[in-house]
């Protein structure tokens, strides 16, 4: 009798723990951001023109970020010292942020007077103008009874003596940097009238061990490489994460069965399912912008072609049919085109196609290969890997014309967006030794740094904006 | 003409032993019985190598347990041919072994596109070996792309070794 009831459960079991067997603890997602109402600068009797900044000549604009004020001295658990350090430390965030990239030339807290909690609305005009920073930023942070802090960011031109822009927030102690970075976005959205995209984060793959028995773990950070969370052990090598349009959810490819199959994760639940139920080799996952469908390449008898299904389950839908390999893929932002590579024609070329797979059409037409493409947010534009001997990052419009390579590495591979579509990440590689980093590089090609992860990274993936 | 002529016998050698795996008793599995065609040592010694054991399967067929591949390439070469005759024969000899193809690539390709090709060259050694009489159920199929190098260095002496299908035993 005993037996009967034991027998199905042992054979249960063990597939259920072959699927998780290399899963970490799982970790939430801090949703939205509460914004409130912060007081208006108190009046002033500078002139009211408009923003005085040029495009051009944005990223050499002098900005003063001195510490944050704080009201009174409160403890928090989001600095041991209280919230008067924190508002140190989060005028330390938005200056590493804005310095970053080549965005602008900030002076931080540490080389800068702290203001009073008064001068917060009420700048001391005639102390920064004496020290050439043409903008400045102040806020505060208080800390509320239930805990939560109250975050209050504002721009001012200081030649103008006058407030540019003003946000406040309301985060749990967890969440300050989410306050610091939003300020980041205010700022940067106002002074340059791009896009944000420094609240937002970065799944990846960290990678340690030597060239031939390499470690491979999916990771997720913040933008600035903070909050760093390793999601899987490193028993099973895992490869090319892709966020959800709502950070829900990671689809990223694990040898967890012994095979290459992409699997969607749960970031809430720690739960993860298999994209397809196949027997077939599944490679290269991509969302669809509304993230209701999902992108993915599969092999059969050795021939990979690109599929479509929807993100919660059901019937895959095939997209091309070529002999050879079709592989990747990237939406544009309307979800009409999928822009792709495929050696149809002998070697590595971009593609594009309709949304249902039809009207397939090559793009690239320059010398070397074009692999990995990845469509803009903004449309206009498309990422690839081109191979030329090197690998190289380069951005071609959505015809294949006006191609431009933006880094010099040996190899610099699959290059994805960050959310405003003006920062560009990839992975480079060093010859030899395999070890390998994330970079970023701005459109222009001129600003290029690699980003800190505690350990070596490849195939970095921003997502979205948060809310 | 010697290779065909030896391709030919290899072949009729081949679907010999698989038509006699046919007729061999569900019991399993028929002790091996050193043929005088095997220069192999004989396996059933206590000291030596299992059957089925990767280091059976690797002294069995001369150390050819790997074919090697050109730039982007998954034809299967003529040298690559005979590494794959040789093992023909040796899963011919043992029809209850199965056996996964390992698909490489070196590290010059971008890494999807790595997977999809190492599956490809996989795919080509299993389609060889199939054409050879080996059950295509026996023979499973992996791509690792360019992650599990076993020659470590950015030169063309490493690339090609990386450039690769390797046949491992099912234990």
């Amino acid at each position: 009798m005993k037996r009967m009831i034991w027998l199905p459960l042992i054979a249960l079991v063990p597939g259920t723990a072959a699927q998780a067997q290399d899963l970490g603890a799982p970790v939430g997602e801090g949703g939205r951001v509460e914004r409130i109402q912060v007081a208006p600068t108190e009046a002033t009797d500078g002139p009211l023109r408009g923003t005085v900044t040029d495009e051009s000549d944005w990223s050499d604009i002098g900005i003063a970020i001195p510490a944050f004020a704080t009201d009174r001295n409160r403890e928090t658990p989001a600095n041991a010292e209280g919230t008067g350090a924190l508002g140190r430390e989060i005028a330390r965030v938005i200056t590493a942020n804005l310095r970053n990239n080549g965005l602008f030339k900030p002076v931080g807290p540490d080389s800068l007077p702290a203001p009073s909690f008064p001068q917060i609305t009420s700048p001391a005009w005639t102390s920064w103008s004496g020290r050439s920073a043409e903008m400045l930023v102040h806020g505060y942070v208080q800390a509320r009874n239930d805990g939560r802090l109250v975050v209050g960011c504002y721009l001012y031109d200081v030649s103008l003596q006058s407030e540019l822009v003003r946000e406040g927030w309301v985060v749990p102690p967890a969440d300050w940097r989410r306050a610091a970075h939003k300020c980041s976005d205010v700022i940067f959205a106002r002074l340059t009238g791009e896009s944000p995209f420094f609240d937002s984060r970065i799944a990846y793959i960290a990678e340690t061990g030597p060239k031939d028995a390499r470690v491979k773990r999916l990771a997720i950070m913040d933008s600035d490489g903070a909050n760093h969370r390793f999601l899987t052990l490193g028993s099973a090598t895992a490869l090319t994460p892709r966020f959800s349009p709502d950070y829900s959810k990671i689809l990223y490819l694990s040898y967890v069965d012994g095979n290459p199959r992409i699997y969607v994760y749960d970031i809430g639940t720690g739960k993860q399912t298999l994209v397809t139920e196949n027997r077939n080799p599944t490679i290269a996952p991509r969302w669809s912008p509304d993230g209701r469908s999902i992108l993915y390449s599969m092999s059969v008898s050795g021939n990979t072609d690109i599929y479509t299904v929807p993100a919660t389950g059901g019937a895959s839908r095939r997209l091309t049919d070529a002999p050879g390999i079709d592989v990747g893929g990237s939406f544009s932002p309307d979800g009409s085109k999928i822009v792709f590579e495929s050696d149809r024609s002998g070697s590595q070329q971009c593609y594009i196609m309709n949304a249902d797979g039809s009207n397939q059409r090559r793009i690239s037409f320059f010398g070397g290969r074009c692999a990995t493409p990845e469509w803009s947010p903004r449309g206009d534009q498309i990422a690839f890997t081109r191979i030329a001997g090197d690998f190289n990052v380069a951005v071609m419009n959505t015809s294949g014309g006006g191609m431009r390579v933006l880094t010099k590495g040996w190899q610099d591979e699959a290059p994805t967006w960050a959310p405003n579509g003006r920062i560009i990440q990839f992975f480079r590689t060093e010859r030899n030794s395999g070890r390998s980093g994330i970079w970023q590089v701005d459109l222009t090609g001129r600003n290029e740094r690699r980003l800190p992860t505690p350990v070596d990274g490849s195939d970095p993936a921003w997502g979205p904006i948060r809310p | 003409m010697n290779k065909k002529l030896a391709t030919v016998l290899l072949l009729a050698s081949a679907t010999m032993l698989a038509a006699c795996a046919k007729k061999a008793p569900e019991q399993l599995p028929p002790p091996p019985v050193s043929s005088g065609g095997e220069q192999t040592p004989a396996p059933t010694t206590p000291m030596g190598p299992q059957v089925g054991s990767q280091e059976h399967f690797r002294n069995a067929v001369n150390g050819q347990t790997v074919i090697y591949f050109d730039l982007d390439r998954f034809n299967i070469s003529s040298t690559s041919a005979a590494t794959l005759q040789a093992q023909a024969q040796y899963f011919a000899q043992y029809p209850q072994l199965t056996f996964t193809i390992e698909g490489h690539a070196d590290e010059r390709g971008t890494r999807e596109y790595n997977l999809a090709l190492g599956e490809r060259r996989a795919n080509a050694a299993k389609n060889y070996l199939t054409s050879l009489g080996i059950a295509p159920n026996r023979i499973a199929v992996v791509s690792y792309g360019k992650e599990r190098p076993v020659a470590l260095g950015s030169d063309e002496q490493s690339w090609a070794q990386n450039r690769r299908a390797a046949s491992v035993m099912i234990r």
